[in-house]
């Protein structure tokens, strides 16, 4: 009975011994920046930023080696927030953000866009003439690639009533 | 009642006396009208009629859609000419969706129903009355008249305070309203105190209108549920926290409303539109402009239709003597830059005003701020204008979030004081605007997430009825080789 008691004790022991040995020897190092990144990220493994998936662009992003701009359907919302979480400079420099656009003159409804689209953007049966949703278009320039008329441009948006913004005064010398 | 202060405030040149007293005209009818389908705070109007379609006067164009939003009606008979786009009357001289009617001239009411009397109403059938007709704020919030009756009389508001104020130099179009309508104000009020169930009363008018005192005083006389005030004039008095502060020592909390202290604020003309409903059956579909400035030759309160253009109202006071004049719609505190005379009047527009160069001070160039803290001392909300102008120069959203900028109302006080011409309510428009495409993107981005969420979604769904129709397909086929083994046997 005591001899039982004093193995299984013994046993019990030694294994939380091993156990907390190999927590702390073969540790795999979990990022909590990365984690937090991913948090941001989409999440949907979409492929556009050329990472493989989101988790390769979240480590791109936690080694330096790509930009906050990367994710297309983030827009720059997004890139700002990546932008403040990794203490970097945004490139402001991209001007109006485009959108794609449809010549519904040399539209064939090839439908070879909408397939690619990966907020869904693009609406039109075969053969019949596309459209671009533009609430729903992140212009990440996907579609333009396989248009074969190349009826699909990225344009930039011209302001509406709801998104027109007062222009920031411009002073010399104040 | 006693009245206290509120901080802050200026005292521009009130420029008046152009305007003053000028007995209300009424436009002749212009012969197109345009009628943005946008007119109000909330959803814009949905059109009910047809192109080519012939309307009565006082006829709905275009129902309200949503809680907040306001139904818009024919301000005269026509034909519907066209459903299309027509320049805003706002700085960025953009479109918005526009009704546009051909009048006939004939002034043709369409059919109006026999009215009960107001006071056997219930306080909600009121209210929608109110909505019904098309009323908004008339001091130029534009706020639908009807969901701040009913909002305030949930929150148990106890006094209807009607803002005759009217602090913005130039516009008379309130004064002269007093003056001319007091009888159908005070009926106005005694209407909106029923759909309130307030018990009481206030009308608060400068003292540099004393005209429009005695009348609205002589008119209210038989009621003892208002009271008629005069206030010393001071810019921007005529502004609803202010107001409140002035009549009752209460600051309204940041981010909150008028009506947390227990009192509501609606201006003069819509305590008139909301008599012109409830007794007459007749919608807003007209309103007082006031067309003055230095460039005007003569300056006049004219009754217009809603959706003439403001050129029509500016030929009818001859016209713009200087080529230079800078067209504004409301005063030349807080109103609006127009991009041309050919924008229509909307239900807020209490003021057309073409000023001079020399009016505007536009000789003068900014230069650097000295830090005097005039605008500190001027600023009614307790802001600091020169720190918040700082960070929109050098756009830290954050700190100017936190500075308050939200509770900035562009009264343009500091910029009226500063010394150095510092464009400070353009920095703070500015600001208010980039914040806000901001958050556009942010619910663009969150809406993208959505989608691409939704399209996985999608994709998983098909995989599996794939999946599922192959498994169909081999569950029917196995019996068959069973049958056919069988049959081997």
């Amino acid at each position: 009975m005591i001899a039982a008691m004093m193995t299984l004790t013994m046993l019990g022991s030694l294994l939380g011994l091993l156990l907390s040995l190999a927590a702390r020897f073969f540790q795999v190092p979990s990022d909590a920046l990365r984690e937090d990144i991913m948090e941001l990220l989409p999440g949907v493994n979409c492929g556009q930023c050329g990472y493989p998936g989101c988790g390769g662009a979240a480590d791109a992003l936690v080694a330096g080696t790509a930009a906050p701009t990367l994710c297309p359907p983030g827009g720059a919302a997004l890139a700002r927030t990546l932008a403040a979480k990794l203490g970097r400079a945004l490139d402001a420099s991209g001007g109006p953000p485009l959108l794609a656009e449809i010549d519904e003159s040399l539209c064939i409804g090839c439908a070879h866009c909408g397939k690619l689209c990966a907020t869904d953007a693009i609406i039109g049966a075969p053969k019949q003439i596309h459209v671009v949703l533009q609430e729903a278009c992140t212009g990440c320039g996907v579609c333009v690639e396989v248009c074969p008329t190349e009826c699909l441009q990225l344009r930039p948006q011209k302001p509406t009533f709801d998104s027109w913004c007062w222009p920031k005064p411009a002073l010399v010398g104040v | 009642m006693r009245l206290h202060d509120f901080r802050g405030g200026v005292h521009p040149p009130s420029q008046k006396h152009l305007s003053a007293g000028r007995p209300i005209e009424s436009l002749p009818l212009p012969s197109r009208l345009y009628i943005p389908l946008q007119q109000h705070a909330g959803a814009p109007a949905l059109p009910v009629v047809a192109v080519g379609q012939q309307v009565g006067k006082g006829e709905l164009l275009a129902r309200a859609q949503g809680a907040t939003s306001a139904p818009l009606h024919a301000p005269s008979s026509g034909r519907i000419a066209a459903i299309g786009e027509f320049t805003a009357p706002h700085a960025s001289g953009l479109p918005l969706p526009t009704i546009i009617l051909e009048t006939d001239g004939e002034e043709r009411w369409a059919e109006r129903e026999s009215l009960p009397d107001p006071f056997e109403l219930s306080p909600e059938e009121v209210a929608r009355r109110v909505g019904a007709a098309g009323i908004v704020g008339m001091g130029g919030a534009n706020f639908p008249a009807a969901v701040k009756l009913s909002k305030a009389r949930q929150a148990g508001v106890h006094t209807l305070v009607i803002n005759g104020a009217e602090c913005e130099p130039y516009v008379t179009c309130d004064d002269q309203l007093m003056r001319e309508r007091a009888g159908e104000i005070a009926d106005g009020i005694a209407i909106m105190l029923h759909a309130l169930q307030a018990s009481h009363a206030v009308v608060a008018i400068e003292n540099n209108k004393p005209e429009a005192v005695e009348a609205m005083s002589d008119a209210c006389r038989h009621d003892a549920r208002i009271e008629v005030l005069s206030l010393p004039s001071r810019y921007p008095a005529g502004s609803a926290k202010q107001l409140i502060q002035l009549l009752t020592g209460l600051e309204t909390p940041a981010g909150g409303r008028g009506t947390d202290t227990g009192l509501l604020v609606h201006n003069v003309g819509t305590a008139y539109a909301a008599h012109r409903a409830l007794r007459h059956d007749r919608p807003l579909i007209s309103r007082i402009v006031t067309v003055s400035g230095g460039a005007v030759p003569e300056p006049r309160n004219l009754e217009v239709p809603i959706g003439a253009l403001a050129a029509d109202l500016l030929a009818y006071c001859g016209g713009v003597s200087d080529e230079s004049a800078r067209l504004l719609m409301g005063g030349p505190m807080m109103g609006q830059p127009l991009p041309g005379p050919q924008v229509p009047v909307i239900k807020g527009t209490n003021g057309i005003l073409a000023l001079t160069p020399d009016e505007i001070g536009e000789a003068s160039e900014p230069s650097p701020c000295i830090r005097c803290g005039r605008c500190v001392e001027a600023c009614p909300m307790g802001l600091l204008p020169l720190e918040l102008s700082k960070r929109a120069r050098g756009e830290d959203w954050e700190g100017i979030q936190a500075l308050g900028l939200s509770d900035c109302m562009s009264c343009g006080s500091c910029a009226y004081v500063c010394p150095s011409h510092i464009p400070l309510p353009q920095y703070f428009a500015y600001a208010r605007d980039m914040l806000a495409a901001q958050r556009r993107e942010e619910q663009k981005a969150r809406r993208t997430r959505e989608l691409m969420e939704q399209r996985q979604a999608r994709f998983e769904r098909q995989e599996r009825a794939k999946a599922e129709a192959a498994a169909q397909r081999r569950a029917a086929k196995k019996p068959r080789t069973a049958v056919l083994e069988a049959d081997e046997d």
